[in-house]
């Protein structure tokens, strides 16, 4: 393996593209989206997408913020050459909804909040409290890893540049017109 | 942001290796031996090391509870001390003119004065409360993966040293290339077309997109 420090950096885009692939995915084939078991989960942009252009060695970022992180000014930064390099993103089951943020970079987990708790579990013991806690960041671990298990099998098959890059291209220019 | 906090952030960690047993014994031996050192009424400037989930502030691992579930949880405890700039100027003026009238001379080298900043910041540091962080290791020790409760790179510079030196395992932290390397069930085919993996460029030339 490679020297984790130099892999760090050396793969960055791989997590731009991931969250870029997986806004492409909620939007245009949701159903194509693995989940783990049988879970029945609505994925759906938060609100706040940031998006980088270091091409050229020129830097830009584009932040989206507000309900419904646009499409269309994140669309516009896509066809100028940016990326996704953070996304907040909502889970949803007919039970409960999970909120969190994702940096492309890092794959770090951070702003998450669970499903409101209610007044009974709040007053739990702690050790109850600590696992429904472990529970909860477990699951939402598991739903990324999946995804990205999903993501990097397609990335570095033939399909990514035959197939998904020429409908990503196509995604960017139909939703900005 | 810590794990009872209604808002998380994490960074993850995979952990390889294990601990002899008597595994719990070993493991609260090890977490005794790398605890957090009060540093009050001290002059160091920083002191780091492993306290208790529950009792961050009076660690006891003979009495803690670790296991939770399946799952050890313990804290990593930084205790920095600052001494406020305009502070640390004022002592330092004093202890210059002091030494000027001992010593007969118009100035200090700069050697001089930096070692009479050092010496200042010492006394300072011994009269300055530490400021504790704490920050939540979740590690799942059959499964091989840790959560480390803080995405700040300091701290997570120091949890992957101290736990490198208290339990002797590797620790690798998760991201793009180590996810899919080390937890993607990739074939030797897919590792070597993920080494030589080049940028995707999705914006063509002359073109929108």
């Amino acid at each position: 393996m490679l020297d984790v420090a130099v892999a760090y950096n050396r793969y960055k885009y791989l997590g731009h593209e991931f969250l870029t692939w997986l806004w492409f995915m909620m939007e245009t084939d949701k159903a194509g989206l693995k989940f783990p078991d049988s879970d029945s989960i609505d994925l759906t942009v938060g609100n706040r997408i940031v998006l980088e252009n270091s091409r050229h060695n020129r830097d830009e970022t584009v932040t989206i913020k507000g309900d419904g992180a646009g499409l269309e000014e994140g669309v516009v930064a896509l066809q100028k050459g940016a990326l996704v390099t953070e996304i907040s993103l909502a889970a949803k089951t007919p039970e409960a909804e999970w909120r969190f943020n994702l940096r492309g970079e890092s794959l770090n987990i951070t702003s998450f909040k669970p499903p409101e708790k209610s007044s009974e579990s709040e007053e739990g013991d702690t050790e109850q409290r600590v696992l429904g806690q472990i529970s909860q960041v477990e699951r939402i671990e598991n739903i990324l890893h999946h995804l990205y298990r999903q993501f990097i099998r397609i990335r570095l098959s033939g399909d990514w540049s035959k197939t998904v890059v020429p409908a990503m291209r196509r995604w960017m220019i139909q939703s900005a017109s | 942001m810590g794990l009872l906090s209604a808002t998380l952030s994490l960074a993850r960690y995979r952990v390889d290796g294990r601990i002899p047993d008597p595994f719990m014994d070993n493991v609260r031996e090890r977490l005794k031996n790398f605890m957090i050192r009060e540093i009050d009424n001290d002059p160091a400037e920083k002191s780091s090391g492993w306290t208790c989930f529950e009792s961050p502030y009076e660690p006891d691992f003979d009495k803690a509870n670790l296991v939770f579930g399946t799952h050890l949880v313990f804290s990593l405890r930084i205790d920095k001390k600052q001494i406020p700039a305009k502070v640390l100027n004022k002592h330092l003026h004093a202890a210059v003119a002091k030494r000027l009238t001992q010593t007969g001379r118009n100035s200090l080298t700069r050697n001089e004065k930096q070692e009479l900043r050092d010496e200042v910041a010492r006394r300072l540091y011994v009269r300055i409360p530490a400021t504790p962080n704490t920050y939540e290791v979740v590690w799942n020790y059959e499964g091989g993966s840790l959560w480390f409760f803080s995405t700040q790179k300091a701290a997570n510079e120091e949890l992957e040293s101290l736990f490198s030196k208290t339990f002797r395992l590797s620790i690798i932290r998760l991201f793009p290339y180590t996810e899919a390397d080390l937890t993607c069930g990739l074939t030797d085919d897919q590792k070597d077309l993920l080494q030589q993996l080049q940028p995707t460029v999705f914006k063509k030339e002359g073109t929108h997109a």
